[in-house]
């Protein structure tokens, strides 16, 4: 057992933490909010060429080979910085589907783009009547000659504003609910019947609501294979969620540090508040829920990367987990910042609405209670 | 011991019904229905209609409401109809917190000056008490009113002065003496918003929203006139004040209100072949929510009991704002949860009110108020004060 990282994850965390420390002050950060883009087309081509559009795909689509332990550097790193870039949506979620199923066509045409930094993605999975259900899937994609015809409505759709090329699950045989019949496609956001409506979500970021109005894709759009696409997008979705906790790990531990701190410097009743038992108990527990949610993080990205069969229900438990903690710390953290914690101005607030909306993305913890408990 | 209403507590309900049926203006009604803020103007109109009803003030005594005090089932009653319909939450500063300041405290000159107009919702209040060393520690507050004369000179600065961009005056607690007991040297000041030298500068919190405002003072001069009670009386009248706020902050009736449209809305909410209200965690949660609230709502009707017979509301109070606000917090949190993705779409109060919403009809305000009502557990006395007030005064810790 060992869980120290080895040279070359250590060089790439000290890169991103640089970047985060030297590139991403706050101010910096807020300007790319309102920015068309909503993040900086600066820091997607330096992602490129430090390489970490690659980090996490194979080197035969034009990857480094990288394992989920790469990944969850990067992303922990991301977190404590509260990077707007859409690192998740681009390359864990679509390029990791495409890298685990898709032709080599599709690799070559679209993550060789993804790697270059020319080309952004999204996954479009979700429905107004799915919740976390994956095989809730009522749009439809039929046959037509040489063609799929797609028809229906894909709901939260993160990143879909900026989106190139649009993954999408659609029924292809069976029931609504049915585990067998789903497949998915690659559709370019330009074709015509597709429609987004944008929108900027409350941690920030970009979404769209996306409608398919008779959009005809080639046969070749398919990724993998027809009917038997839930597999991959379940796969697709637990690493996108190890990745996500670990984005949540690493903002958990700035707003812990960040209370503690502030609690050392703020004084009432002629003393710092950080000497108030009640609240030493409470950054206590703030602590001690980012530490055990990193161990699961650990856990279970290890067990993941050595394809341990318990794999997916690790992954559960850890969202479970996360989900717990990010509305304890990001509360708690809020709270003891008093007035100041409720203001747009103060980061606290922006970590907290971060943590927030993680709880939800993927599943909730009831979700994946009822997952662990499942599987 | 007896929980039933007798047959003019219901033909009192009726009267409340019927009133409302008649006077509850529809272009309040959309706003409220839709869970949008009121403009100024629309919360005025509807305090006029209250109070024209006699409605208003109901805590007020009748020789300064102008109205018979009702009883206190009466005004159990009222309050959970007036919630029912989803009417505006009244605004506390003017009715609940200054007038009973100046009718308890104030010379009769004060009283005549600016008690018709708290009922008449002709003067808009706001209240200032915080700055920005002084939260939880009220008591160290540290703006200066330094005598002059027949007036006073004000210099420092309030903070989450809510609503005070709406606002015509303000009652301060301003520090008067540097006394070796910080709390002595407070005074209790009323300052007209258009006097020269006050400065209001918008703070805008998480849910996007300006509701409160830092308040600059700039050389302001006040009429000592304007001083509640005597120099160095202000932390005594506080105290007064903040358990008046403590017993009208729970609004128990309103969140029955909003457990009972989560409940059906979650029955709406589609999961699988079944609703989020079959699915046995999530109702657990919304039973035990409404299990905790029927406990909140006793605990205030024992202590208002206690009040209308001679009591006054001591460190209880305290209980409900504790148990009030988590509630408040625990059903803004359910509904974000019973969102699931669609509480992230993210607009502000403006962009909501011209747009289609995004997911279900009732999505857009979900998120701003679970954002909002963080701020409950740390206004009126953050909650981990209540608890030490407990602790001193009921446990004698």
């Amino acid at each position: 057992m060992d869980f120290t990282f080895n040279d070359e994850q250590s060089l790439i965390r000290d890169q991103v933490e640089q970047f985060i420390q030297r590139d991403y002050d706050w101010e910096t950060r807020q300007s790319f909010i309102s920015s068309d883009l909503g993040f900086s087309a600066d820091n997607w081509k330096t992602f490129a060429e430090l390489g970490w559009l690659g980090i996490s795909l194979s080197e035969e689509s034009g990857g480094f080979g990288g394992t989920a332990i790469d990944t969850m550097i990067v992303m922990e790193e991301f977190g404590k910085g509260l990077v707007l870039e859409p690192f998740l949506e681009t390359v864990v979620m679509s390029s990791g589907l495409i890298d685990m199923a898709g032709s080599p066509e599709q690799k070559k045409d679209i993550l060789s783009e993804v790697v270059e930094g020319r080309m952004q993605l999204a996954l479009a999975y979700a429905e107004p009547q799915s919740r976390f259900n994956l095989s809730d899937v009522m749009t439809e994609a039929k046959k037509e000659g040489d063609n799929f015809v797609l028809n229906g409505f894909k709901s939260v759709v993160m990143n879909g504003p900026n989106a190139h090329q649009i993954i999408v699950s659609a029924r292809t045989s069976g029931d609504q609910r049915d585990e067998k019949g789903i497949s998915l496609f690659i559709v370019d956001a330009k074709s015509s019947g597709l429609s987004l409506r944008d929108y900027q979500t409350v941690d920030n970021r970009r979404a769209s609501e996306l409608t398919l109005e008779s959009v005809t894709v080639p046969t070749s759009s398919l990724i993998g294979e027809l009917n038997q696409g839930l597999k991959v997008l379940e796969s697709s979705i637990d690493r996108s969620i190890l990745a996500i906790s670990a984005e949540a790990v690493g903002a958990m531990e700035v707003l812990y540090k960040t209370t503690v701190e502030y609690t050392k410097t703020r004084e009432q009743f002629g003393t710092p508040i950080g000497k108030f038992q009640v609240l030493q108990h409470r950054m206590v527990d703030m602590f001690m829920e980012y530490e055990q949610c990193k161990s699961l993080l650990y856990m279970a990205t290890m067990k993941h990367d050595e394809s341990s069969p318990d794999a997916k229900k690790a992954i559960s438990g850890l969202k479970y987990q996360v989900g717990n903690a990010s509305k304890f710390i990001g509360q708690q953290a809020v709270q003891l910042h008093g007035g100041m914690g409720v203001t747009d101005e103060l980061n606290v607030g922006h970590y907290f609405k971060r943590l927030t909306t993680i709880g939800t993305i993927f599943g909730n913890s009831d979700h994946h209670l009822k997952r662990y408990t499942a599987i | 011991m007896d929980l039933s209403f007798s047959k003019e507590d219901l033909d009192f309900r009726q009267d409340v019904v019927d009133f409302l049926d008649n006077n509850y203006p529809d272009d309040i009604k959309e706003r409220q229905d839709k869970r949008l803020p009121l403009d100024k103007e629309q919360n005025i109109r509807w305090q006029k209609i209250l109070s024209n009803q006699g409605w208003f003030a109901v805590n007020w005594p009748e020789e300064y409401s102008g109205t018979p005090e009702l009883t206190l089932t009466q005004k159990y009653i009222l309050q959970n109809v007036l919630a029912e319909y989803n009417t505006p939450v009244q605004l506390p500063f003017g009715v609940g917190m200054c007038g009973p300041v100046i009718y308890t405290f104030g010379t009769d000159k004060q009283k005549e000056q600016h008690l018709p107009s708290i009922l008449n919702s002709d003067v808009w209040w706001c209240q200032g008490y915080s700055e920005p060393g002084s939260g939880s520690d009220l008591a160290s507050l540290k703006m200066r009113a330094d005598k002059e004369g027949d007036h006073y000179l004000i210099n420092g600065s309030k903070t989450w002065t809510t609503l005070a961009q709406h606002a015509d005056w303000i009652f301060c607690l301003v520090r008067t003496e540097t006394t070796s007991i910080k709390q002595e040297g407070i005074s209790f000041l009323l300052v007209d918003m258009k006097t020269p030298g006050i400065e209001v500068q918008p703070i805008i919190t998480v849910d996007g929203s300006h509701e409160v405002n830092m308040v600059f003072f700039d050389n302001v001069e006040v009429s000592c006139e304007n001083l509640i009670g005597e120099e160095g009386q202000g932390w005594n009248i506080a105290k007064f004040l903040l358990q008046h706020e403590r017993s009208g902050i729970a609004g128990i009736s309103s969140l029955k209100r909003e457990l009972s449209r989560l409940r059906d809305l979650s029955a709406t909410t589609i999961v699988d072949d079944g609703n989020l209200l079959d699915d046995p965690s999530f109702r657990a949660k919304i039973e035990q929510t409404e299990i905790e609230l029927t406990a909140t709502e006793f605990t205030e009707l024992r202590t208002l009991a206690a009040m209308s017979s001679g009591g006054s509301p001591g460190a209880e109070a305290s209980i409900l704002k504790i148990k009030g606000t988590e509630l408040q917090q625990t059903i803004s949190e359910l509904f974000v949860e019973m969102l699931g993705y669609y509480a992230h779409p993210f607009f502000t109060e403006n962009e909501l009110g011209s747009n289609e919403s995004i997911g279900p009809e009732y999505a857009g305000p979900v998120m701003p108020l679970y954002l909002n009502r963080r701020k409950v557990s740390i206004y009126g006395g953050s909650n981990e004060i209540q608890r030490n007030v407990i602790s001193k005064a009921i446990l004698g810790l």
